[in-house]
């Protein structure tokens, strides 16, 4: 691997993996912002109101961070990967662009309209403003995963006589099977994010012993919301990807497994650390037939192991996708066990004076973001050494024209850039979780200030 | 189909430079004209809710680039790698000036807010400005269609050029200066008492500043690549562009000292539209000259992309613009009128 192919793939890896801490827990609040609302309205009772305010300035400071560090994404495409792009522009520019255009703007407007339009609107007005938050972040996660699931499975394309690939039918391309699970999937996970952080926060405020109210509310919809999301992530959104994964990239499937040669009735590894140049994995702890009946559902099958697959196919980093597959799928079971336990104790009335289960909840609020990092991984790791799959090779897409030093200098800039970027955020953070939910006021109509200070 | 594209990216780039243009401006001066905090918030709020909004233009402006003319936008993009990211780190800064200087209500964050609110508008519009002089005056692609420029080399009008050379460099100050025009304009519509009348009398004298970059411009730029006036002396038409912009500049200078905000205002929006349209009209067919030679240039018809998603993308990009021109309506008008003195802390 040659240093400015290796420094561009970090690049890219380094600032999109900053960029998702934000739009995951976004995505996943706007929803629970409409639950909020939706209470607000159906009890009468003040107090969801506020909350669905005090949560509305998280999502908002969230979404500025999301903007200001997604705008270099849409860029680094051209810069870092100008030969991918030149080639597939004709396909996958048509989501991209469509998401800075609609959603970006829908989501700006539809947040100004939520945040300033309180007393104007009315309840039912206010409660469309928020629902049109939540369609216009989730719009746009849309379209970007129509962009990585193109990557993944082109449907929908043909080659221009300079060898660019050109989208030939706009609704096959946003219809593709591969998206339709991946957003099923991701969405799963942005819940998951938006109901542990809501139901860390109500954890935090009752161990604290104030904001009782609020803390209870936050639990509730938190625990709720977090134990559906979950168990959907894992069944049936993950199970469906694994099982379409399995019949497009059976390669993939392989060494996210650890699976080097082929076998019926295979078993699938717990732990272990998979030896690609022996073609063996160390330490394995293993259960028998589990892979077989996952990917098949029979405990019979044959599933192709990495020898059944000529070596230039393999995915280029076998170690580091198995990790990331495994820290995905025992986070996300870790996160069921939690929610599933919360859920219990909501339901016999304990929860809110469990405080050992209330420790819990608050400290795993890392998991989702963990794990869904460590799913993008999985996908992205796992589709090499393709940038599309089957038809452009990642040591074929990147900007030739663009040395090692450049790309390093600019992955240093953002190294530095993001850390303050980090500590600014937290600091704000900390700060409005402190200042609490009682403090959230109506802001009035004349929009004056930016939005995530309003 | 292609022809019409480079229209409507050209219109996305006006729009972009229109728009965000005045905040960058305003931005540019608001450390300058300020004599008090409450002077500077002011300012802040002037543009504070139309701010991202405006920048819009700028992603969907790129986003469209990226699928109606991939070539371009691949090329263009690697080619100017390092002044591009350091645009990115510009705007990153800025957006996290203006959105969180309230946040950190202590006096020195704000002063540190501020300083990295006027330092990176005024960056980015000398960066926007040499990036047209870089278009303008062409850069080296050769026949494998890629160029990667360093960001200077030599200043001397002769030699293997960076990025930043005299042109550009003039370029850029010219785009400051007439962005700080506008944006000076704005703030005078958008405020009343003390402020008003200072900033209005610093637009007066870059309006003077700004003609006198004009007029000594066109033979620069002729100077630069003599290429650029192939198009108007085989369509004498095109003329009227440059006197368009001459006589919004005075209109703009005129109305100005008449204290007729709104109408200078405009007449400075059609100033950036026409002396931009010039450059379009200058450039057509080609989207970014090769320096060495018009057989290397990257065409509107090298560059696009196959006519079925040039259609199809003209179905939602038009729906997209009228929702996001609704919008822009119905935020202005919400938004219209003078700032009351500091109502908000």
């Amino acid at each position: 691997m040659n240093d400015a192919l290796f420094l561009h793939r970090i690049h890219f890896a380094f600032t999109i993996t900053f960029h998702y801490l934000f739009p995951q827990l976004t995505m996943g609040l706007a929803p629970l912002i409409v639950v909020l609302k939706t209470l607000a309205i159906r009890t009468g009772n003040e107090s969801y109101n506020r909350a669905a305010r005090f949560w509305t300035k998280i999502f908002g400071i969230n979404f500025a961070f999301g903007v200001v560090t997604g705008i270099p994404m849409e860029f680094e495409f051209g810069t870092n990967w100008a030969r991918f792009s030149q080639l597939t522009g004709g396909v996958i520019g048509q989501p991209l662009a469509m998401e800075g255009t609609f959603s970006f703007l829908l989501e700006s407007a539809f947040l100004g309209l939520f945040l300033y339009g309180e007393k104007r609107l009315g309840k039912w007005g206010h409660w469309c403003a928020a629902f049109l938050v939540f369609l216009g972040s989730w719009l746009s996660g849309f379209f970007i995963i129509v962009t990585d699931a193109w990557m993944q499975h082109p449907v929908a394309y043909a080659r221009l006589p300079n060898g660019s690939f050109t989208v030939t039918s706009f609704w096959g391309l946003l219809t593709n099977p591969w998206a339709l699970i991946q957003f099923a999937h991701n969405m799963c996970g942005a819940l998951a994010t938006g109901a542990f952080v809501m139901a860390a926060v109500g954890a935090m405020y009752l161990l604290e012993r104030r904001n009782h109210e609020y803390g209870r509310i936050f639990l509730r919809v938190g625990v709720i919301a977090g134990v559906l999301a979950s168990m959907a992530q894992g069944f049936p959104t993950g199970d469906l990807h694994g099982k379409y994964l399995a019949k497009h990239q059976p390669v993939t499937i392989a060494a996210m497994e650890g699976l080097f040669k082929s076998e019926t009735g295979a078993p699938m590894v717990i732990i272990g650390q998979p030896d690609a140049e022996h073609e063996s994995i160390d330490n394995p702890i293993v259960v028998n037939k589990v892979l077989s009946f996952l990917v098949y559902g029979t405990t019979a099958a044959e599933v192709q192991g990495l020898n059944a697959f000529p070596k230039d196919q393999w995915p280029t980093n076998i170690p580091l996708l198995f990790f990331a597959y495994h820290i995905m799928v025992g986070l996300g079971t870790v996160m069921i066990a939690v929610m599933a336990a919360a859920a219990f104790l909501l339901w016999r009335r304990v929860l809110y004076c469990a405080r050992w289960m209330l420790w819990i909840v608050l400290l795993s609020f890392p998991c989702p973001y963990i794990a869904n990092t460590a799913g993008w991984m999985t996908a992205e790791v796992g589709r090499q050494p393709w940038l599309v799959y089957g038809l452009l090779r990642t040591t074929q897409g990147y900007s030739a024209n663009v040395n090692a030093a450049n790309s390093l200098f600019t992955l240093l800039g953002y190294m530095g850039l993001y850390l303050a970027l980090g500590i600014l955020f937290v600091f704000i953070m900390v700060r409005e979780l402190g200042n609490g939910p009682a403090a959230a006021e109506v802001h009035s109509i004349q929009p004056g200030t930016p939005i995530a200070t309003a | 189909m292609e022809s019409t594209w480079f229209i409507l990216v050209m219109l996305m780039i006006v729009a972009y430079a229109v728009f965000d243009g005045f905040d960058l401006g305003a931005g540019t001066l608001h450390l300058f004209i300020s004599q008090t905090d409450s002077d500077r918030r002011t300012i802040l709020r002037s543009i504070g809710p139309v701010w991202d909004g405006n920048e819009v233009w700028l992603i969907a402006g790129a986003g469209t680039l990226y699928f109606a003319f991939p070539a371009l936008y691949a090329v263009s993009f690697s080619g100017f790698y390092l002044p591009l990211h350091i645009v990115l780190w510009l705007l990153i800064l800025r957006g996290i000036g203006i959105e969180f200087r309230a946040q950190l209500s202590r006096e020195i964050a704000a002063g540190l807010f501020d300083g990295f609110f006027a330092l990176s508008s005024g960056l980015l519009a000398l960066f926007f400005g040499a990036a047209l002089g870089n278009v303008i005056r062409g850069v080296p692609i050769g026949a494998d269609h890629w160029f990667f420029e360093p960001l200077w080399t030599t200043l001397l009008p002769w030699g293997d050029t960076g990025i930043l050379d005299w042109y550009t460099i003039f370029t850029g100050i010219f785009t400051v200066i007439a962005l700080a025009m506008h944006g000076a304009l704005w703030i005078s519509l958008k405020t009343d008492g003390g402020i008003r009348g200072r900033v209005s009398m610093v637009a007066n004298r870059i309006a003077l500043i700004l003609g006198i970059f004009t007029i000594v411009g066109v033979p620069l730029t002729i100077l630069a690549r003599p290429a650029t006036v192939a198009n108007y002396l085989r369509h004498p038409v095109l003329f009227v562009i440059p006197a368009a912009v001459i006589a919004s500049l005075y209109l703009a200078w005129i109305w100005n000292r008449g204290g007729r905000e709104l109408p200078a205002f405009l007449a400075s929006c059609a100033y950036i539209t026409s002396a931009l349209a010039g450059v379009a009209a200058a450039l057509y067919p080609a989207l970014l000259p090769s320096s060495y030679g018009p057989q290397f240039d990257i065409t509107i018809f090298n560059a696009a992309t196959g006519s079925y998603a040039l259609r199809v993308g003209f179905i939602w990009w038009g729906l997209g613009m009228a929702l996001a021109t609704g919008y822009f309506i119905f935020a202005y008008r919400m938004f219209r009128g003078k700032l009351q003195e500091d109502s908000i802390g």
